[in-house]
C-alpha cells in the first residue's frame, strides 16, 4: 500500500483548502495527495478504482503471516475502494486459503467494513441514549428526508452516506452529528440542513488565521536544547522551525512552519515525496532522531522539544502527515 | 491426570478433558444443544451451564468448553444449575418454538410455561452446521454472517456457494429443523426438494454417497438410474 502523503506540504500550494479523501490518498492515482488536509471519504478527483488484482494481491502477500492478518487486508481494501468489492474477497480467500464464509463473515461483522460502495461524505447520527432523550431521532429522521435515504444508505448521486450510531461517547454534545470526522454539537432538525450544506462546501478548510486548532508552537533541538526557530524568515507570520536535512546525496537547510497543524514547508532543495530525510540540529549538528516510528508509514519519527514542556514529533518521510504532540511533560 | 470432584465424587481425568466429558464419564447428565461429537465444542446454546466453586464466590460456566482443573468442585445439578437452565430453555423455546430438539429437552427439565415473547425463529445460532460444514464435510460453505441482531447463518453474498455440494450434513444435526424433510407428512418422506436445488449433487461427483445426509433423495436415485 503506498504511503499517504503531504506531511509537509509544499509551499505551493495555497494554505491546504484542499479536500482529500482517505479512500484516495493511498493511491498512486490521486492527483491531490500531495495537498494534504484532514481525509474525507471520496473527493471529486477521485476516479473509480479500477479492479486491480496486482494491488490486492500485494496486500494480501504483505499481510499474509500475521496473526489476524484478515482484518488488515480488508482494510487495506477497503482504503483502495472505499468498499470491499465481492471479487476481492473471492481473491483473499483463494490466496490466503480461507473460507469464503470466512471472509464474508468478518466484512459483514464490522461496522467498518461496506460491502457496498459509500458515499463522499459519511454522515452519522447518534441516537444513543443521550441524544435519543434530546430529540436526535427527529435529527435522524430530518436528514433522513432531506437526504432521500434510510440509515445505512447511500444516496443515488454518492455524495452522502448516512448511518445512525448507537453511541460517540460525547454524551455532553447531544445531540450530535459527524460529518467525515467533524462533529457538530447540539444540533437541532433546522440546523440539517446548514450541515449538509457547510459539508458539500467543504468541511476540511483550515483557516490559518482563525482556526483554534492551529497553534504556534516553539521547539528546541533535544541534543543541545538550543532554540530551532527562526525569527528572521517567518511562515505564516510565525517563525519558522529551522533544520538541516539530508536526503541521498543532497544536504540542505529545510524551514517548516511553526503553527501546529499547517504542514507549509520551504525548503533548499526539491525534496522527492515519500523521500526519508535525516534531520538535522543547525547549531550542534546532532541527528534529531528518536526511538519511534511513524505510525502511518513506519518511517523514523524526528522529536523536536517544546517549549515549556512536552515534545513534539513529526514524520521525516516527505509528504506524510503525520505528526504527534506529546506534551506530558507539561506542568511537571 | 487431574483430579476433580463432581457432585461430591471423586473422579480422575485426562489433561483436556471438559467438565461435560467428566460428567458423563461419571453418568451424570447435562442437557446440551449445541455440543455434538466430532464437533469442536462451542458453548453457545448455554445449556450445559454447571456450578463450579466453593459456594459464595461459585459461578455458572459452560461444562462442554471447560476443561477439567486440578481440585475443582463441580455441581452440576445444584438449584441454581436448575433454575438457570430452566431460563435457557425458555429463551430458545421462545426463538424457535416449533424445534422437537428443544421441545423435548423442556419437557425433560420439567419446563411447563414459555412466558417470553415468542419469535417463531427457525435458527437458534448454535452453530453447529457451520462446524459440521467446515469440521466434518470439510466444505466451509456456511457461516454466520452479521452482528448482534442482525446475526445469522449464511453464505457469501447470499447465494449459492460454490463449495456446497448439498450433502444436507448442515440439516441433518439442526436442532432446530432436522425434521424439516418429513415432519409435516411422515408419509412423503421424499420432498423432492433437493432434486431442484441447482446445481444438483449429481453433478459433483467427487464425493461418494458417504459424504451425504440427503436420505432418502431423489437425486441418488437419478444417479443410479
Amino acid at each position: 500500500m503506498d504511503q499517504p502523503q503531504g506531511s509537509a506540504t509544499a509551499a505551493q500550494t495555497d494554505e491546504g483548502n484542499v479536500e482529500i479523501c482517505s479512500t484516495c490518498m493511498h493511491l498512486p492515482g490521486c492527483k491531490l495527495r500531495s495537498k494534504q488536509d484532514s481525509p474525507i471519504l471520496l473527493c471529486d478527483e477521485f476516479e473509480e478504482g479500477e479492479w486491480n488484482a496486482d494491488l490486492v494481491t500485494a496486500l494480501i502477500d504483505k499481510h499474509r503471516d500475521q496473526r489476524g492478518g484478515l482484518i488488515s487486508i480488508l482494510e487495506g481494501v477497503q482504503a483502495n475502494y472505499g468498499f470491499l468489492p465481492e471479487d476481492a474477497l473471492r481473491l483473499v480467500s483463494a490466496r490466503t486459503g480461507r473460507s469464503l464464509v470466512d471472509i464474508y463473515g468478518v466484512a459483514t461483522f464490522y461496522k467498518t467494513f461496506s460491502l457496498e460502495p459509500r458515499g463522499r461524505h459519511l454522515c452519522s447520527v447518534c441516537v444513543g441514549t443521550a441524544c435519543h432523550v434530546r430529540n436526535s431521532p427527529a435529527v435522524a429522521d430530518e436528514l433522513a428526508c432531506q437526504l432521500g435515504v434510510q440509515p445505512g444508505e447511500t444516496t443515488e448521486d454518492r455524495e452522502f452516506s448516512f448511518e445512525t450510531v448507537n453511541c460517540l461517547g460525547a454524551c455532553a454534545l447531544g445531540p450530535v452529528v459527524v460529518v467525515d470526522g467533524h462533529y457538530f454539537p447540539q444540533v437541532t432538525t433546522r440546523e440539517v440542513g446548514e450541515i449538509l450544506e457547510k459539508t458539500k462546501t467543504g468541511l476540511d478548510r483550515v483557516e490559518v488565521a482563525t482556526d483554534e486548532r492551529v497553534f504556534p508552537i516553539e521547539v528546541f533541538c533535544a541534543r543541545c536544547n538550543r532554540s530551532l526557530m527562526d525569527h528572521r524568515h517567518p511562515i505564516e507570520g510565525h517563525p519558522s522551525v529551522r533544520v538541516t536535512i539530508s536526503f541521498g546525496r543532497k544536504h540542505g537547510w529545510l524551514r517548516l512552519s511553526s503553527l501546529y497543524g499547517s504542514y507549509t514547508i520551504e525548503s533548499e532543495d526539491q525534496i522527492p515525496e515519500k523521500t526519508i530525510a535525516h534531520f538535522f540540529c543547525p547549531t550542534c549538528h546532532a541527528e534529531l532522531a528518536g526511538a519511534t516510528d511513524c505510525p502511518l508509514c513506519a518511517a523514523p519519527m524526528v522529536p523536536l522539544i517544546v517549549r515549556g514542556g512536552g515534545m513534539v514529533q513529526i514524520c521525516s518521510r516527505r509528504g506524510c502527515t503525520s505528526h504527534l504532540l506529546d506534551v506530558s511533560g507539561l506542568g511537571a | 491426570m487431574i483430579n476433580l470432584k463432581i457432585n461430591g465424587i471423586d473422579v480422575a481425568v485426562d489433561w483436556g478433558t471438559t467438565l461435560l466429558e467428566a460428567a458423563e464419564f461419571l453418568g451424570l447428565p447435562i442437557p446440551t444443544l449445541c455440543h455434538m461429537e466430532g464437533l469442536t465444542p462451542y458453548g453457545a446454546c448455554r445449556l450445559c451451564v454447571v456450578e463450579v466453586g466453593k459456594p459464595p464466590n461459585s459461578k455458572l460456566v459452560t461444562s462442554c468448553t471447560y476443561p477439567a482443573e486440578e481440585g475443582l468442585e463441580v455441581r452440576t445439578a445444584s438449584a441454581r444449575v436448575v433454575r438457570a437452565r430452566k431460563i435457557i430453555v425458555e429463551l430458545l423455546l421462545a426463538s424457535c418454538p416449533q424445534s422437537k430438539t428443544i421441545q423435548d429437552i423442556a419437557a425433560a427439565m420439567e419446563v411447563r410455561q414459555q412466558r417470553f415473547r415468542q419469535e417463531n425463529e427457525d435458527c437458534i445460532l448454535c452453530g453447529r452446521c457451520v462446524r459440521m460444514c467446515s469440521e466434518q464435510m470439510v466444505a466451509g460453505a456456511i457461516g454466520f454472517t452479521g452482528r448482534g441482531q442482525d446475526r445469522a447463518i449464511g453464505t457469501p453474498f447470499d447465494s449459492h456457494s460454490e463449495v456446497c455440494r448439498l450433502c444436507g450434513g448442515c440439516i441433518y444435526v439442526c436442532p432446530a429443523c432436522e425434521l424439516r424433510c418429513t415432519y409435516t407428512d411422515p408419509e412423503k418422506a421424499i420432498c423432492g426438494g433437493c432434486a431442484n436445488l441447482a446445481p444438483p449433487c449429481v453433478d459433483k461427483p467427487q464425493f461418494d454417497d458417504m459424504m451425504c445426509y440427503m436420505q432418502p433423495c431423489v437425486a441418488c436415485e437419478i444417479k443410479e438410474d
